[in-house]
């Protein structure tokens, strides 16, 4: 018990342990402390930057294929190969080394334990090595832009047989080394996964019952068990794959005659390989969505000073959206040449994921009626990502309505729709995060006033590059084009707007910068935060040192009584009752 | 209260954006009217929820910012409302999803007596065949291929000798008929697009795919590979002219069989039948 400072009390046993607490592992030497650290705090630190740091590669590469669409052929350097090298490494690295590592990575090493009450993960030795595994993945795949040939170019999706012949750049080296990579990255993130889920299953304090945990956690742990039941089907596709490529096995590849040569393939199926990947990554959107969703709620709540909206329902909506996005990958393959008759059951799954879609929605927004609304950076953030995601949803449903997805694919409007969705929205939500927990992480608070220059910049900045994009792929310009040329259904002016948004995405790249030097300026010279700055009910913020030492709680593990929303409670001396803050009289809190 | 009007200010400007701004679909050419009304009604329904939603967030953060003394209501859930908006949600959805299905389903039955055509893929050109006389495509396989055998038609299969291959041209087809795209491709995947058609599919190597459509405008267009098939992929253009039944009777005249094609390979014949 940290915190027992509140108004009256009753005497309440407190519920009984689930489970004991640990013997710790305690670092011997500094290489043990510093660099093969088992503290999920340092890890979590280790995955995050390892994250931003292969995604400021990934933005770059954005300004180069942003730089060809706006003035194709201006500059010499982005030929073909290189376009769609930096589209190909672009997306693989947003979407998986980049989102997939912070989301699950970072914040559930960070937030798990803290959260449900535990001194760390429950398997800390495992957490630290998929850590060093999640780092040679991404090692290897920065190898591939050393080798020759290059990088693979088959875009992201990696599509056999296109992404192992000649054809296509990178396909010597590059590719062999992007699936190895991502063989790795899924063994590693494995690792980690068995962690979070075991960590919230089995690790929680007492009282933490599943029904009160932060919406954060549930999210995360939703997406980690959807993780681990998706990335197999990229493992698979991956190793058949690198042997389709290395020793001339035909899993995905039929009779091919390429310049008037046959190839030695035959039998196989490209169709095959799209719904392995595709059995992943759908899902993927979601395992990075739903750490999004949770820790959103938690701002939304936090800052509004109010209960999130219909926390139950935000719950079975997290278990629905995990359940049925496993059963809608074929809204990737409408036109993909399988049985037609699929697009039927699939548009239907898809179309009702966007229910509890929806109901997460409404509750964000009516959480914030008769609210007491804060407009801190991390507030603006979660603002910005209802506004983003609710855009990018709402396209999804042209995309998942089978007809009207026919001629609506493999054009900007995709583009335009899941950088929405699945890139700003998240991405908004990592910077909301951040501002909100860099105080318990560092004991600092971030500068306000950067945050929300920085904030301002990046939301609106953002929705200028990525609203006026869904209308090129109305006019019907396809993606993955290195250039258009002249066509007739494209107007002139399109070219306008070509540039318009290359502009808008060298002003929102650039803009990061005042992100970058606010969390390097305010570790030296922010305010100090003291341990709650936002007077927060969930434990981690009730922890006995900021930022919290090693084993998290001090000699006593907490114990909790209450959900993490009782905001405003009528009659509790403030507007925040902290989990583990004793009950009041008369007190009815889930 | 200017968080609120810039929230305002971005779904005024997504709004005007969509009415004024001069990028909307390029003119339709085929029967596909059909999904583009669904398209509008899928824009007017989810506009209709954007903007509820946003302007409704941005009433809030007016009306509910924080302000000396205010304190947020304490409410964990309202089962009724959920329920409402669930519902509604719902209605909404089926609205949108039951024509969509319908028209799918039209999309993929082809109408009877549909003119047969094929478009075959490989990087980076498109090459068209037309079933000759008897009116029947003849079977290929990519093991066929060779110098003289571009296409890979069995050369014993009866049905292929008549049929007429327009290479590296233009694809001509008659307005006014059900046309069914056969789909083939010998290298990578390829995919077959019209953007004034609004139809298009993947061309998958290895098996045969399909779309329908019936051209209702005469003139030019350009077919685009929509599916990333290596650096070539955005030259990998031809075009469709749709012209009355009699030029295209006359132009398909000046074309060759796949016999015709042949003539004087006797030897090459031999060869490929040995296979
Ligand atoms: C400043 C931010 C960003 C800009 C300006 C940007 C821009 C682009 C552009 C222009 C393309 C190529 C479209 C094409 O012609 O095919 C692209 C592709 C892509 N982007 Fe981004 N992007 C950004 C951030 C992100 C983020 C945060 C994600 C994470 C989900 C992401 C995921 C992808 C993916 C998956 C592709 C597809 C790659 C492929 O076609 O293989 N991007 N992006
Ligand atoms: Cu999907
Ligand atoms: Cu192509």
């Amino acid at each position: 018990m940290t915190d027992a400072t509140l108004g009256e009390k009753e005497n309440v046993l407190p519920p009984p342990a689930e489970v004991e607490d640990v013997e710790l592992y305690h670092a011997k030497s500094w290489l043990t402390h510093y660099v093969f650290s088992q503290d999920a705090k340092y890890i979590a630190i280790q995955y995050a930057g390892t994250a931003i740091g292969i995604g400021l590669v990934a933005l770059v590469m954005s300004w180069v294929i942003r730089l060809q669409l706006a003035f194709p052929g201006a500059i010499p350097f982005i030929d073909a190969s290189r376009y769609y090298q930096a589209v190909t490494m672009h997306g693989m690295i947003m979407v998986v080394y980049m989102l997939t590592a912070i989301f699950l990575g970072g914040f559930g090493n960070y937030l798990i334990p803290l959260m449900v009450g535990a001194r760390d993960m429950v398997f800390p030795y495992v957490n630290m090595l998929s850590y060093w595994v999640y780092l040679l993945a991404t090692l290897v795949l920065v190898a591939s832009f050393f080798v020759p040939g290059g990088p693979t170019g088959a875009g992201w999706t990696l599509y056999p047989p296109q992404a192992i012949m000649s054809g296509t750049p990178g396909n010597d080296y590059g590719i062999i080394l992007m699936l190895a990579s991502l063989i790795l990255f899924i063994v590693g993130f494995t690792m980690g996964g068995l962690n979070y889920v075991v960590t919230v299953l089995q690790g929680r304090t007492r009282g933490m019952t599943l029904m009160r945990m932060p919406l954060t956690v549930w999210g995360i742990f939703a997406a980690a068990v959807m993780a681990l039941l998706a990335f197999p089907g990229l493992f698979v596709a991956c190793v058949m794959l690198l042997l389709d490529r290395t020793l001339g096995t035909s899993f995905f590849m039929p009779s091919i005659v390429e310049g008037g040569e046959h190839l030695k393939y035959s039998g196989g199926s490209p169709i095959l390989f799209q719904h392995l990947f595709w059995f992943f990554g759908h899902p993927e959107v979601y395992i990075v969505a739903l750490p999004a969703f949770g820790i959103v709620s938690d701002l939304i709540s936090t800052h509004a000073r109010k209960n999130i909206f219909g926390y139950r329902m935000m719950v079975w909506a997290i278990v629905a959206i995990g359940v049925l996005s496993m059963v809608v990958w074929g809204h990737h393959m409408y036109v993909s040449g399988m049985n037609p008759l699929f697009g039927f059951f699939f548009a239907v799954t898809t179309l009702a994921i966007a229910l509890p879609t929806a109901i997460k929605v409404y509750n964000w927004v009516l959480t914030l009626w008769r609210a007491d609304i804060h407009f801190t950076t991390p507030m603006l953030f979660a603002l910005g990502f209802i506004v983003t995601f609710v855009n990018g949803g709402i396209t999804g449903l042209y995309l998942g309505n089978v007809i009207v997805d026919v001629p609506l694919s493999a054009t900007m409007f995709v583009v335009a729709h899941f950088h929405m969705v699945m890139g700003v929205a998240p991405v908004l939500v990592i910077f909301g995060a951040i501002y909100h927990w860099y105080p318990k992480i560092t004991g600092r608070m971030l500068d306000e006033t950067l945050g929300k220059i920085h904030f301002w910049i990046t939301f609106l900045g953002a929705y200028a590059i990525f609203f006026p994009m869904h209308y090129l792929g109305l006019v019907g310009v396809p993606r993955r084009f290195y250039e258009l040329g002249e066509t007739a259904f494209v107007p002139h002016s399109a070219a306008a707007l070509n540039i318009f948004i290359t502009v808008a995405a060298l002003i929102v790249g650039a803009a990061q910068a005042i992100f970058f030097f606010n969390v390097f300026w305010s570790l030296r010279h922010g305010k100090p935060s003291g341990g709650n700055p936002w007077r927060a009910t969930s434990l981690e913020w009730q922890t006995p040192e900021t930022p919290p030492g090693h084993g998290n709680w001090g000699k006593e593990l907490p114990i909790v009584y209450r959900w993490a929303y009782a905001y405003s409670v009528p009659g509790a001396p403030e507007d925040y009752l902290p989990q583990n803050a004793p009950p009041l009289k008369g007190e009815h809190s889930p | 209260m200017l968080v609120a009007l810039i929230m305002v200010a971005v779904v005024a400007a997504s709004l005007l954006f969509h009415f004024l701004s001069p990028w909307r679909m390029t003119p339709i050419a085929s029967n596909w009217g059909y999904i583009d009304n669904m398209m509008g009604a899928t824009f007017w329904i989810t506009a209709a929820g954007f903007v509820a939603v946003i302007l409704f967030m941005a009433y809030c953060l007016f009306r509910f910012r924080h302000q000396e003394g205010r304190r947020a209501a304490y409410e964990p859930e309202n089962q009724k409302l959920e329920g409402w908006l669930a519902i509604g949600t719902t209605i909404a959805v089926i609205a949108l999803l039951a024509p969509g299905l319908f028209v799918w389903g039209q999309f993929i039955n082809v109408p009877e007596g549909a003119m047969e055509v094929e478009a075959m893929g490989q990087q980076w050109q498109w090459s068209f065949r037309f079933p000759g006389a008897d009116n029947r495509l003849g079977a290929t396989d990519a093991l066929f291929i060779d110098a003289n055998n571009p296409y890979g038609l069995n050369p014993n299969d009866p049905r292929g000798q008549d049929d007429i291959l327009a290479s590296g041209g233009d694809l001509h087809l008659p307005i006014g008929k059900p046309i069914k795209m056969l789909l083939r491709s010998i290298d990578v995947l390829h995919d077959f697009y019209v953007p004034e058609f609004r139809a298009k599919m993947d061309l998958v190597p290895g098996i045969v795919t399909y779309f329908w459509f019936t051209p209702t405008k005469t003139g030019e267009f350009e077919i685009l590979c929509a599916a990333f098939c290596g650096t070539g992929h955005p030259q990998m253009r031809a075009k469709v002219v749709i012209e009355s039944e009699d030029d295209f009777k006359t132009w398909l005249a000046t074309q060759q069989t796949f016999a015709q094609s042949r003539r004087g390979e006797a030897a090459h014949d031999r060869r490929a039948s040995a296979r």
